[in-house]
């Protein structure tokens, strides 16, 4: 009985559990993408494992901050359910014009267990299982490269937080207007879900004539 | 109201099936508005009789501007407001009206839903903004934080470039691997050799012998033994400007700077003719059969029908500087010339003959430079190579049926002289400055098989052995050197033969069945 209930907690994603795996997809995701793309210098990036993968993370105190920043939020709005989509928008740093955007769209899914209350929601998906689905992404992601086209300018990023019109404005945030990409081609890479969110990770991309 | 454009263009876009808006009026409209003023003027007109002054007076203003119009004006426009727009925020303004209106629209819409469940406007629009990603503009919020992630450095280049710009590698194993030996089998001494552009000192019969003119002497070298045998020797001052042999390989003719062609049997080592014609040193000589065919400093090109008395069988026009490469194409249809005009000319012929007009076929004057080499392919009979000098620097491909440039390569240094192998698909070109290399080149698609570099100064003059194997390359440096680059290779060279061998028992059954 004892073991049964142990073996019950161990297994089981809570939506906060959920936001934090989905917030860590979305840190080591968007510095793979800062990396394989080439926005910043390889030399600012250093490698750790993750996922069974080795993925590069920036050393730029800026970037680090700004990452930390953004993604504590998110993940405080993702724990609440109040959030569509986080999208990584690369852009012409002097142009400001937006050459790719990275869609990460988030869907509540109910879960597998006690479903009385939507703060309650908990999912008894194998952790491994997500994680495996998660570095199945991440391998989509550096293989992004041999389609994408090439980003032959000086270019820095952004990242804009979709949430739901009931949402309050934190501070030190600013509200946006949508971005919109001339002549985009959008690439849908795999999915993967907690159990309580599931991830649809999209690239949307300039196409160049 | 450069902002209202965009969201009209949405709305027009999503009312495709509504009216029309854009574009001129349409013909009924023109019309019924014609109507309508003009029932408007009677009615004015009729208005005069009935009590309305003021309305009157300015339609009259109106129509006659110069009668009472101070008065007028200063009625009409006395008190006009007119707002200070300056202040107006128009983005802000627009987008909270558009909102209410979104309100009611929406409010409109629910009612409308509850009683058509699936409107497909609604669906359409929903479409719309899902594919421009712009989301629902009522039920999200777009954040984004502040303090923005610094941009790269300026001096950072994508180091990704690397995979975008590697060019498809050229495999140099795929196709013809073959082995080219680098360096030259052979070095001969040639002293005194006239470094002259203008000059073709060098040329292999088909009996293996070399000849080649050095200063006022004319050499034979056998290939075979190895005997060197002096032929002639001018007198100082003299000296041969061009060789060639004839095709069956006993005789030479020599163009001097007399503009004597002279004819030497060479087994016997013994003059058999002299043929003038010329009033200035003859640089180019080629042969078709018993046609020697010589271009002169003069700009004439000559056929000398050696077997008779009167040798002189025709005179061609067509440059007017000198002469400096003559070459018949491989099945002798074609003729080709090149001078000093930068110009090519190819003269039509006759197998066996000489050529059947005097003006050229075709005028080929796309090069920069004096033309000298020139090469006819050996499987392709109408396709001619032709090398640029100096200024050129091209060597260029011509269909000789239509006359039309088919290739151009630039070579980045000057073409001297041009062969074709006889067992590969490739061509040779040997350059002057700045690396005085040979270049051996894959066709058509021109990549460059290899350089072969030895010589120290220009190569002029080139000759291919009677078995295509070797070719022999005379430079300005005094050397002659021996290149054995188109060696057949062994094993390829195997298939060819076992498929002749198949081939000839057929033919034979073809025969016999007839």
């Amino acid at each position: 009985m004892a073991t049964s209930t142990a073996q019950e907690i161990k297994n089981c994603i809570t939506l906060k559990g959920s936001a934090t795996i989905i917030a860590e997809y979305l840190k080591y995701g968007i510095n793979s993408i800062l990396f394989q793309r080439g926005i910043y210098p390889p030399e600012e990036f250093d490698n750790t494992q993750q996922y069974g993968l080795t993925i590069l993370m920036s050393k730029n105190e800026k970037i680090q901050e700004f990452l930390t920043n953004v993604l504590s939020q998110t993940e405080q709005w993702l724990s609440k359910n109040l959030l569509n989509k986080v999208s990584m928008v690369i852009t012409n740093a002097h142009t400001k014009e937006v050459l790719e955007c990275w869609d990460f769209k988030v869907q509540a899914q109910s879960g597998d267990g006690d479903d009385s209350s939507p703060m309650n929601l908990t999912s008894s998906k194998d952790l491994k299982r997500v994680q495996g689905e998660i570095r199945d992404v991440m391998r989509q992601i550096s293989a992004t490269v041999s389609y994408l086209p090439y980003l032959d300018c000086i270019c820095t990023f952004d990242v804009m937080i979709h949430t739901l019109q009931n949402c309050e404005l934190p501070n030190g945030w600013d509200e946006t207007a949508g971005i919109f990409i001339q002549n985009a081609q959008a690439v849908q890479l795999r999915s993967f879900s907690t159990g309580l969110h599931k991830v649809d990770t999209v690239v949307n991309y300039k196409m160049t004539v | 109201m450069s902002q209202f454009n965009y969201l009209n263009d949405l709305k027009d876009l999503k009312t495709i099936d509504g009216g029309i808006t854009r574009g001129p009026v349409p013909r009924w409209q023109k019309k019924l508005d014609a109507s309508l003023t003009a029932n408007r003027s009677v009615l004015s007109q009729s208005n005069v009789t009935t009590k309305t002054p003021a309305k009157l007076n300015l339609d009259k203003a109106r129509k006659t501007p110069n009668h009472k119009e101070k008065t007028i004006s200063a009625d009409r426009f006395g008190d006009r407001f007119i707002p200070s727009r300056s202040t107006s925020n128009f983005d802000l303004g627009h987008y909270l009206l558009r909102k209410e209106d979104n309100k009611d629209k929406e409010e409109c819409e629910d009612k409308a839903e509850e009683t058509t469940a699936n409107s497909p406007k609604s669906d359409r629009e929903k479409l719309l903004l899902d594919s421009l990603q712009m989301g629902d503009i009522n039920t999200q919020r777009i954040f984004c934080y502040q303090n923005k992630a610094p941009a790269a450095p300026e001096s950072h280049v994508n180091p990704i470039r690397v995979v975008y710009s590697m060019k498809t590698p050229v495999s140099h194993k795929s196709g013809a691997t073959r082995y080219i030996p680098t360096s030259s089998d052979r070095i001969l001494d040639a002293p005194d050799i006239i470094n002259d552009y203008y000059l073709n000192l060098l040329d292999w019969s088909s009996q293996n012998i070399v000849s080649v003119a050095l200063g006022n002497s004319v050499y034979l070298w056998n290939s075979t033994t190895g005997a060197i045998e002096q032929l002639i020797e001018y007198d100082e001052g003299d000296h041969a400007c061009s060789l060639a042999w004839i095709t069956e390989g006993h005789i030479l003719a020599i163009g001097n700077n007399a503009g004597i062609v002279e004819l030497w049997d060479c087994s016997k080592m013994k003059r058999l003719r002299v043929m003038t014609g010329h009033s200035s040193r003859i640089g180019a000589l080629t042969w078709n059969s018993f046609i020697a065919t010589s271009g002169s400093r003069d700009g004439s090109i000559l056929h000398h029908d050696v077997r008779q008395r009167e040798h002189r069988a025709a005179s061609l026009s067509g440059h007017s500087q000198e002469v400096c490469g003559l070459k018949w194409s491989t099945d002798y249809k074609y003729l080709a010339s090149g001078g000093n005009d930068n110009l090519v000319n190819i003269y039509q012929g006759v197998p066996g003959g000489s050529t059947t007009h005097n003006e050229p076929l075709h005028v080929l004057n796309q090069h920069q430079a004096a033309v000298r080499a020139l090469a006819w392919c050996p499987w392709q009979t109408n396709i001619l190579t032709t090398g640029g000098g100096t200024a050129d620097r091209c060597i260029k491909f011509w269909n000789a049926n239509n006359g039309s440039l088919i290739n151009s390569v630039d070579t980045k240094s000057q073409v001297c002289a041009l062969l074709w192998s006889k067992s590969y698909k490739e061509l040779i070109s040997a350059h002057g400055y700045a690396n005085n290399q040979l270049t051996i080149w894959r066709y058509p698609s021109m990549v460059k098989q290899i350089e072969l570099t030895g010589h120290t100064s220009r190569v002029l003059h080139m000759a291919l052995s009677p078995d295509g194997n070797t070719v022999i390359s005379a430079g300005a440096d005094e050397t002659l050197r021996l290149w054995n680059c188109f060696t057949p290779d062994p094993v390829a060279s195997k298939k060819p033969s076992a498929a002749s061998c198949k081939a000839k028992p057929s033919i034979l059954r073809s025969t016999s069945l007839r």
